[in-house]
Parts: C-alpha cells; sequence; structure tokens
C-alpha cells in the first residue's frame, strides 16, 4: 500500500496533549447507545483509512468505527457505558493524525439533504426525459412523413403525459420552491419564467392531448428540468466544499480547559463556560483559551498566529496573555480576565463574521445576468401573446406561441454557462494544489488590482530554516535531534525535522527561556541559549541555537525564516501585470524590511495588529480598488474575511483558511499567480458563454415570436446550446498556462 | 403495432426497475463518501469470500 504523503509514514506528530475532553462531545442515541463524531486530519489513502479504523475497532466495546475519507467527518458508535472516549481521541492521534471532537450541525445535515433532493431530481429528470423521448421521436417522425394515425399519435401523447408530468412535478420542486419564495418577496428570480414555462407547457400540452392535437410538449417539461438541474447540482457540490472548511473552525473553538478548584481539585469545562476570575491551568503545546494573567510557571509562548512574529516570547509571572497563543515549554497556571466571548480570539471571529457579510453583498455574475434577463423574457413572452392576438389570431394559438417563447428561452445555456466554468476552472486549480472554496471567488479573482502580503509564512516560507547546515556533521546533527524531538521550541522543531524520525532523549528536562537538556551515551547534552551551554559570544540572537555535549566544544545551529523559492519571481510577475504589491505584516520593522527588499516589493508596512490590517483593506476598498489578500496567521484572518477577494497557504491557522476564499498546497507563492490567471481566464469563458447565450436567444427568440418553432427544433437547439456551452468550459481545462 | 401492447409496459418496468435502484442508493448514502469508497476496496483486513 501506497503511504507517500501520509502523517504515519513520514511526517514527524507534535507531541499533542488535545485540550478538547471528548466526553463533552458524546451524543445518546435513542436506543441508549452513544456516538462522538470527530474531525480527522491528514487521513489520504486506504493504508490511513484501515489504519484509522482499526485503532478505533481494537478499543473494547465499540460497534461502528468508520471514516469518511472525503469530509474527514470519524464516527463512532458504542453501547458500553464505561467506555472513554478520550480514548478514541488518542488511539487516533498515536498513529499521527489530528483528531479534534465536533459537533455536527443541524443546518449542515440540511444541506446534505438538500445535495442528495438535488442529485435525485437531476436523475429523474433525465431518466424521464429519455424515456418521454421514446415517443416522441415516433411522434416526430410520423408529423414529417404521416404515417401514425391520430389514434396512435394521442396514446402516446398521453404515455408522455404519464411519466412527464408526475417526473416534472417532483423534478421541479426546487424551481417552484424558490420562485414561490422570491415572489412572496415581491420580486423575481430567474426561476419565476422558469416555473412559468413549465406549469403553462403542461396545462397547454394537456389540452391539446386532449383535443387528439398534433403537438404536446412534455419532452421540453422534463428536458429543461434535466439541464438546470446539472449546473444547480454542480453548483451546490462546489458550495458543499467550502462549508467543510468552515466547520473545521467551529471545531477549533470548541475546546475544553482544565479548571483549578479551590480545593485543589481539577475539573475541565468548556471554554464558554470560563468565567473572570477562574484559575487555569496550561500545559505545554495547548493554546491559551481566554485573555489572561499568569500567577505560576514559566514558559515560551509562541504568538506567531497573533501577530506574525516568529521568535518565541518568555512568558513568566504577571505576564498577560491573549488567547490564542501555544504555550511551548512549561505547565503554568493563570487567571483569567475575560470571558471567552470577550477574548481575542472572539473578536477575531467577530471581524471575520463582518467581512464575510461585506463579501456576500458582491453580486455574482450570473445574478447580474438573470435580473437583465427576467424582465426580457417576460416582457417578449407578453408581447408574443398580446400581438398574436392583435393579429387575430385565436386565445389558444396566441398562449402557445407565447409558451414556446418561454421554453426557447429558457435559460438553460445560462443556467451552466457559470456553474460549468466554475467546475471545471476549480477542478484545474486543483490539479495545481489550490482549492476554490468558494465558486464566485474566481469571478472577483478576475477583478483583482492590488495584491496585499502577509510576510510570515506567505513570502517566507514560515518555519526557520537551518542556514549553516554544511558547518554542522552529520553525528552533531544527529546527536541534537535526540534532545531536539523531546521539545516544542520552533528551533528545535526545525533541528527534528531536519534529522528526520527517530528516537529521542529518554528524559529531558526543558527550563523556559533556556533550553533542554539531557543524557545521550551517558554524557551531559544541553541545547538552547549560547550563556545556557557556555558558549561565549558577544550577542545572542533568537534565531541562533546552541547544542553542546559533554565537554566537545558548543555547535552553533543558525536559522532564518528564509524566503519560499519563487518568491522574487512570483513578485516581478504580479507586477508586470500590472498589479499593486505591498507588505503588511505584525513582525517587527527589521524582520519585514529585510524580506521586503529580497522580494522586491517596495511598499510594506511593519507592527501592525490584526486590526491595522482590516482598516488597510478598507483603506483600499475606500479607493476603489479590488485587493487580493494573501494570508496565514490568526492576524489576518480578519483581513482575509475583510479583502475582495483572498488567499492562505495550507499550512495556515484554521480560521484563516476558514475566512478565504481559496488554500494552496506547496512550497511555492507561485500557486498565487496561477489563480489569478485561472481567473481571468475563467471570466472570459463566462462571458464568451453569456454572449454565445444572448446570441441563441437572438436568433431563436424571433422565429419562435412568429410561431415557427416546432417541438424538434426547441429540443435540439436547447441540448446543442447547453452543449456548447459545456464544451467551451472545458476548453479552460487546457488552456495554456 | 400489437407488439407495443406488450413493449411499452416492458419498457416501464426496466426503467422503473433502474431508477429504483439509482433512488436506493442515493436514499443509503452511498454518495456521501466517493474518495473512501473507492479506497476500502484496497482494504484487506477482514475480507472473507462470500462463500
Amino acid at each position: 500500500m501506497d503511504d507517500r504523503g501520509c502523517p504515519s509514514g513520514l511526517e514527524i506528530a507534535e507531541p499533542i496533549s488535545n485540550a478538547a475532553d471528548p466526553r463533552a462531545f458524546v451524543k445518546t442515541q435513542a436506543d441508549g447507545g452513544y456516538s462522538l463524531e470527530l474531525l480527522v486530519r491528514g487521513a489520504k489513502c486506504a493504508g490511513c483509512l484501515g489504519r484509522i479504523e482499526g485503532a478505533v475497532r481494537s478499543i473494547e466495546g465499540i460497534e461502528v468505527s468508520r471514516l469518511n475519507l472525503s469530509n474527514g467527518r470519524f464516527t463512532a458508535e458504542w453501547h458500553k457505558k464505561d467506555l472513554e472516549p478520550r480514548q478514541i481521541v488518542q488511539n487516533i492521534v498515536d498513529l499521527g493524525y489530528g483528531a479534534m471532537p465536533f459537533q455536527s450541525q443541524t443546518a449542515d445535515a440540511q444541506k446534505d439533504k438538500d445535495a442528495r433532493e438535488l442529485l435525485l431530481a437531476m436523475t429523474v429528470a433525465g431518466v424521464a426525459s429519455m424515456f418521454v423521448m421514446m415517443f416522441s421521436e415516433p411522434i416526430w417522425i410520423a408529423n414529417k412523413y404521416g404515417e401514425m394515425g391520430t389514434g396512435t399519435r394521442t396514446l402516446f401523447h398521453w404515455l408522455s403525459a404519464l411519466i412527464a408530468l408526475p417526473a416534472g412535478a417532483y423534478s421541479g420542486r426546487p424551481f417552484f420552491k424558490s420562485a414561490w419564495a422570491a415572489l412572496s418577496k415581491g420580486h423575481a428570480n430567474m426561476d419565476v419564467p422558469i416555473s412559468l414555462a413549465i406549469i403553462l407547457t403542461a396545462f397547454l400540452s394537456l389540452y391539446a392531448t386532449a383535443n387528439r392535437g398534433q403537438h404536446a410538449f412534455f419532452d421540453a417539461i422534463v428536458m429543461l428540468e434535466f439541464f438546470l438541474l446539472i449546473g444547480r447540482y454542480l453548483d451546490h457540490k462546489l458550495r458543499q466544499r467550502s462549508r467543510i472548511a468552515a466547520q473545521e473552525l467551529l471545531a477549533l473553538q470548541a475546546v475544553t480547559a482544565q479548571r483549578l478548584n479551590a480545593d485543589g481539585t481539577t475539573t475541565s469545562v468548556a471554554v464558554g463556560n470560563i468565567e473572570t476570575g477562574d484559575t487555569l491551568i496550561i500545559l505545554p503545546g495547548d493554546r491559551f483559551p481566554v485573555d489572561g494573567i499568569v500567577l505560576d510557571g514559566t514558559t515560551q509562548g509562541d504568538f506567531s498566529m497573533i501577530t506574525g512574529e516568529t521568535a518565541p516570547v518568555l512568558i513568566g509571572e504577571g505576564f498577560e496573555v491573549r488567547a490564542g497563543v501555544l504555550n511551548i515549554s512549561g505547565r503554568v497556571t493563570y487567571k483569567a480576565t475575560k470571558r471567552s466571548d470577550d477574548s481575542f480570539l472572539s473578536e477575531i471571529a467577530r471581524l471575520i463574521e463582518a467581512g464575510e457579510q461585506s463579501k456576500s453583498k458582491y453580486v455574482r455574475l450570473a445574478d447580474k445576468a438573470a435580473s437583465a434577463y427576467v424582465p426580457v423574457v417576460h416582457g417578449a413572452a407578453l408581447i408574443t401573446f398580446v400581438g398574436w392576438l392583435l393579429v387575430g389570431a385565436g386565445f389558444e394559438k396566441a398562449i402557445w406561441n407565447a409558451c414556446s417563447v418561454l421554453i426557447i428561452t429558457c435559460p438553460c445555456a445560462l443556467g451552466l454557462a457559470v456553474p460549468a466554468v466554475q467546475v471545471v476552472a476549480s477542478g484545474r486549480l486543483f490539479k495545481s494544489g489550490i482549492l476554490v472554496k468558494a465558486g464566485d471567488a474566481l469571478e472577483r479573482l478576475a477583478n483583482v488590482t492590488n495584491v496585499v502580503f502577509d510576510k510570515t509564512g506567505v513570502l517566507t516560507l514560515g518555519q526557520p530554516h537551518l542556514v549553516n547546515q554544511s558547518e554542522i556533521s552529520p553525528s552533531d546533527l544527529a546527536n541534537a535531534a535526540l534532545l531536539a524531538r523531546a521539545s516544542r521550541h520552533p528551533l528545535a522543531r526545525a533541528i527534528a525535522r531536519l534529522a528526520g524520525p527517530g528516537k529521542s532523549v529518554k528524559s529531558a528536562n526543558e527550563v523556559p527561556g533556556f533550553g533542554i537538556e539531557g543524557e545521550i551515551e551517558g554524557k551531559k547534552a544541553r541545547m538552547g541559549r549560547a550563556e545556557w551551554v557556555g558558549a561565549k559570544i558577544d550577542e545572542q540572537s533568537e534565531t541562533e541555537l546552541w547544542f553542546k555535549l559533554g565537554d566537545e566544544n558548543p555547535i552553533c545551529f543558525k536559522f532564518e525564516d528564509t524566503l519560499r523559492k519563487d518568491t522574487p519571481k512570483t513578485i516581478k510577475a504580479l507586477k508586470d501585470m500590472g498589479f499593486e504589491v505591498e507588505i503588511l505584516s505584525g513582525d517587527r520593522k527589521a524582520a519585514v524590511e529585510k524580506a521586503a527588499i529580497e522580494a522586491g516589493i517596495e511598499n510594506y508596512r511593519a507592527e501592525l495588529s490584526p486590526f491595522d490590517k482590516a482598516a488597510r483593506l478598507d483603506e483600499l476598498k475606500a479607493q476603489g480598488k479590488n485587493a487580493l489578500m494573501v494570508g496565514d496567521g490568526l492576524n489576518d484572518a480578519p483581513s482575509l474575511a475583510k479583502a475582495y477577494v483572498s488567499i492562505a497557504p495550507a499550512a495556515a491557522a484554521d480560521a484563516s483558511q476558514s475566512a478565504s476564499d481559496l488554500v494552496f498546497q506547496g512550497d511555492e507563492l507561485g500557486a498565487v499567480l496561477e489563480a489569478i490567471k485561472v481567473g481571468k481566464l475563467a471570466k472570459a469563458r463566462v462571458l464568451e458563454n453569456f454572449y454565445f447565450s444572448a446570441a441563441y436567444n437572438l436568433i431563436t427568440v424571433p422565429i419562435a415570436i412568429l410561431g415557427h418553432i416546432t417541438p424538434q427544433f426547441a429540443a435540439i437547439a436547447m441540448s446543442t446550446s447547453s452543449i456548447i456551452v459545456s464544451l467551451n468550459a472545458l476548453r479552460l481545462y487546457k488552456a495554456k498556462k | 403495432m400489437e407488439s407495443i401492447i406488450y413493449l411499452i409496459p416492458i419498457a416501464f418496468f426496466v426503467a422503473a426497475i433502474g431508477l429504483g435502484a439509482f433512488i436506493w442508493t442515493v436514499k443509503s448514502k452511498q454518495y456521501e463518501d466517493p474518495k473512501g469508497a473507492a479506497n476500502r476496496i484496497l482494504i484487506e483486513d477482514d475480507d472473507k469470500p462470500l462463500l
């Protein structure tokens, strides 16, 4: 079995102590059993699937252990009362995968149900149109050569009605519902002419059949629905992907913390229930859940999610910490000064929400087209009806011709124009490792004028990178890795990553702010600050790590957060394409300046708070600029949500990934360029499709108004226009890069 | 033309079976995890012959 790319095979799992207590997420079933849902990260192949399900199944009492590989949801069910849910999470985490308890939302279950109903409606319409065609084909041919008697023709019409009416009523529900919702609010959407055409055609065809007439349009009803439903289903699928990403953010927030009670005992409380004044214990590897003041203990805090600053900060008694800071090395107790709702994380969450609301005001191209299209179609049909009455045709003929205008203009091609292109464009981007979360993001990408970058983790790799590896012997590296694997310090993790998986020292002692010590082959070993290992240097740098084994000379490991390899090239290409490029960073000025010069960006701002960044994006918006924000930290999340369109790397904070429209994998910043290019191509294809639909209508509508549309023509014209639009969309897949 | 008396009901019946089977697969959530289903066939652990 192929294990490449799976955490259990390659990556080194972080020493996780999961902060969330899964007991709070266990649900009781109707039959007295229990179930727990987890969000599993990193599972990719059959090997992962088998290992994860097997590991949980090995717990005594587990009855159902099933992982959904498509969306990463894991479900366990059991009846045994004393089964410890934490064991389920632990077994998965031990394999090297991330696992978070997760509460599924009722709204999501409804969306899944909607997707299933759309799929059913689409299939029913498809099967029905094939079946009706079986009867209408002979009628068309017979009408031409006159070989069918009225009796047989009417029988075939009745049989068509028998299939098309129930199928049409069933598959038409998505349109009827939406049209009714729009009408009852006093405005019209694209579903109104569609529903009107379907209902009118059904009644007129029934009337014609009852009078043994020559034409009935039963096949048109189901065919119309079939083509329109394909577009709807594709659109729905695209949105479903973005919902899954949003759920991960919720899972991240739903954690518990250890509260220290007055009598010295601890209880685990949900973060939402923490009151100000509560004393909490934070272990290494956990995040501080609310803002507060440290009472006891020293540690180092990783602020990179909050400020973008890469170097760890020493946290001691009296230090004011903010929610979201990662505790690296020591156990601390601290007093909550704010409730979870008022804490830094929630402020960020509120900003994200505000940003997303402003984003939802964007009017999608398809909606713009629809708002122009609907009155025209209604007008044309009305003119046809009135016109035929005026020239003296009977009521029946007038309404028939008005109806064929509605059918022929029915936006099959228009309905497919956007979703077909978006699905193909997302498919192409997916192949280059870019995940499109919102369909309209592609449209917005095409209108970008400014590109705004965060520094840490975007222009740079976001991870310290050993720059003097050539001066260090492999055996020294291997020895240093023995110590490094026991630490959570970012620089130590970098050494551990470089050395690969392996053993770590048995008993390591981490001294917050200084380093880590342990025993290697009977000799004392220390790793950390220069003075701590006994090295004599003039100035201690935050990007150096010293290692001393026994009596040997101390070795210096120098680190830098290097630029991504293709950053300068990408920036240059973006500038050549005419975009204004700038950096907004929370890091120190010197660090930002250095990166800006290397990357070739003249405009940069440093030491910004998340709120400053969001304000800058508002400023750009006020100037009428459409900004593309590329960011990764939690401090970027509000700006990502506020920006006209946003991209986050896959290594970004979960909240940032949820707030952004696209996520790219891999080490290359060129993904940003590729996304913009595909966005522009996609917009060009969408517009082509619109023009084609308009041209198609310009030709066919006059013919319909004049009453010359035959069933054959309507059927052929409708399908060919839909096929042409889909083929045009497929062209995007092959378009040169 | 008499043959259509038999052929049409047969056609209805065959189409109904196909549609019914599809509705069953959707209702029993067989399209919820296409990636998982594709990979699950590779797991051999508790694979026993049917007969």
